[in-house]
């Protein structure tokens, strides 16, 4: 038996408890098929959500009228290409780049030539990768005479990694950051106003982005756009609970919001963190790779921090180039337009050893999910 | 070094540097300091440690209370 086919099987069968989850999930979905509910949608956020989805082989636990799709909740996938062009650049000369691993491997704009922070390390560049931000700090102490440049990457969950250390002043002034960061409530209202065809039945909020902004920061979902959603932690049991309380709501006609993930996510979040981003960062319209400008979703250093702000420090603008590699539908899988097995290039030219698209490169990134997970049921 | 993945630690000992709290946290075998985004946190603690960084604490009565209204639930 396959090894995902066994996990399920323990899943169904060993816990009881999921067992009449999902049993509930098909009751409460063949009632919803009745009232003419024959495609349900929904979307979960976070990368980390669709990997316990795939991992598990939850889909294939699903009744045929409920469909779950990924969104855009994987930071790597939407980081713009030109920001990774730039620390290339950089990295040959002299600088040292900071990156976390995630994103070591990420392509920027050019399909072909030094296309990554990886690539360019194998060239000669500095690049080191770190655990997190105070490993950047540690370092750029110690070597004073250089220049360093911490790449960003995130969203609300990370911000705090150089807001709670920018906010207390002890950056050294050799450290610069690119910040990369987006916020993701602005995403979801792109996505459900901007977006064709991008209807939804149900969100699953992200978990540990909550835990940061609060499940209040997505109370606008049900009560300006009539969809359920639930705030989920990450074991399988969390998601089949919150899909469970979805098709409820839906059945009900009671859109609202749950906070499944008590144990870690409050309803105002974490305001220690919250204090110091807002004191370090301001939501400025910003580009999202293969989606577009959303507005107000980039997080931006505010004036009293621009000494660490590498676009400021280098005196250039941060402008998005055209980084869409040819023939990855990375953009629409972010936006659970189309599965990664719509793509050509799935598992041919793009895997997860040589990724040629960003949803290839991180742990958080569909095509790499699907890509190591083998989905049962597509 | 993966970015979103959020992982469950206990709070060892506690630090500051400058104003910043710089926490020793255990997370499964790997002990390593973090930066914390929670000011008051203290040794014995459990928390959501993001990108190196201590994000949300972890509350155990929750924890005990989602295990209660799951088998309520179904
Ligand atoms: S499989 Fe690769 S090329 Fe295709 S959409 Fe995903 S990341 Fe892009």
């Amino acid at each position: 038996m396959a090894l995902i086919e066994r996990r399920i099987k323990e899943l169904y069968e060993r816990n009881p408890l999921s067992r009449r989850v999902v049993e509930e999930i098909h009751s409460v979905a063949g009632k919803l098929r009745e009232k003419g509910f024959n495609h349900l949608k929904i979307m979960n956020f976070c990368g980390t959500h669709e990997w316990t989805i795939t991992h598990y082989g939850l889909r294939s636990l699903m009744p045929d009228n409920v469909e779950l799709i990924a969104g855009p909740g994987c930071p790597v996938c939407i980081t713009p290409g030109h920001y990774v062009d730039l620390l290339v650049e950089l990295s040959m000369e002299g600088y040292v780049i900071h990156t976390y691993g995630d994103a070591y491997k990420l392509p920027g704009s050019k399909p072909v030539g030094i296309r990554s922070l990886y690539d360019a390390h194998i060239e000669g560049g500095d690049v080191r990768i770190v655990y997190g931000f105070l490993d950047a700090v540690k370092t750029a102490a110690r070597e004073r005479g250089r220049k360093h440049v911490f790449f960003a990457v995130g969203f609300e969950t990370t911000m705090p990694s150089t807001a709670v250390p920018l906010s207390k002043g002890i950056v050294p002034d050799n450290l610069l950051i690119l910040s990369a960061y987006r916020y993701t409530p602005p995403i979801m209202r792109y996505l459900l106003e901007k977006v064709p065809g991008a209807h939804l039945d149900g969100i699953l909020a992200p978990g540990h982005v909550s835990a940061v902004i609060g499940s209040e920061a997505w109370r606008f979902l049900p009560e300006e756009y009539g969809i359920p959603t639930v705030v989920a932690g990450f074991e399988p049991l969390d998601v089949l609970l919150a899909i469970y309380y979805m098709l409820k709501m839906l059945y009900k006609g009671e859109p609202g919001l749950i906070n499944e993930y008590k144990r870690v996510v409050k309803p105002n979040g974490n305001p220690d963190a919250l204090k110091a981003m807002r004191m370090v960062y301001e939501a400025r319209d910003a580009y999202w790779r293969g989606i577009g400008v959303v507005p107000r979703s980039g997080g931006y250093h505010r004036d009293e921090y621009l000494k660490h702000d590498l676009y400021h420090y280098l005196g250039i603008e941060d402008k998005p180039v055209n980084d869409n590699l040819p023939g990855c539908r990375c953009g629409e899988v972010s936006l659970g337009l189309v599965k990664p097995t719509d793509c050509p290039l799935f598992m041919k030219t793009c895997t997860p050893s040589s990724p040629y698209g960003p949803c290839m490169v991180s742990v958080e990134g569909t095509c790499r999910i699907w890509a190591e997970n083998l989905p049962l049921k597509l | 070094m993966e970015l979103c993945l959020g992982i469950p630690a206990e709070v060892l000992e506690t630090r500051r540097e400058g104003e910043l709290l710089i926490v020793k946290v255990r997370m499964g075998g790997v002990i390593r300091e973090v930066i914390s985004a929670i000011e008051d946190l203290k040794p014995g603690e459990y928390v959501i440690v993001h990108a190196g960084v201590a994000v949300s604490r972890i509350n155990k009565d929750e924890l005990e209370e989602i295990l209660s209204i799951w088998s309520q639930i179904v």
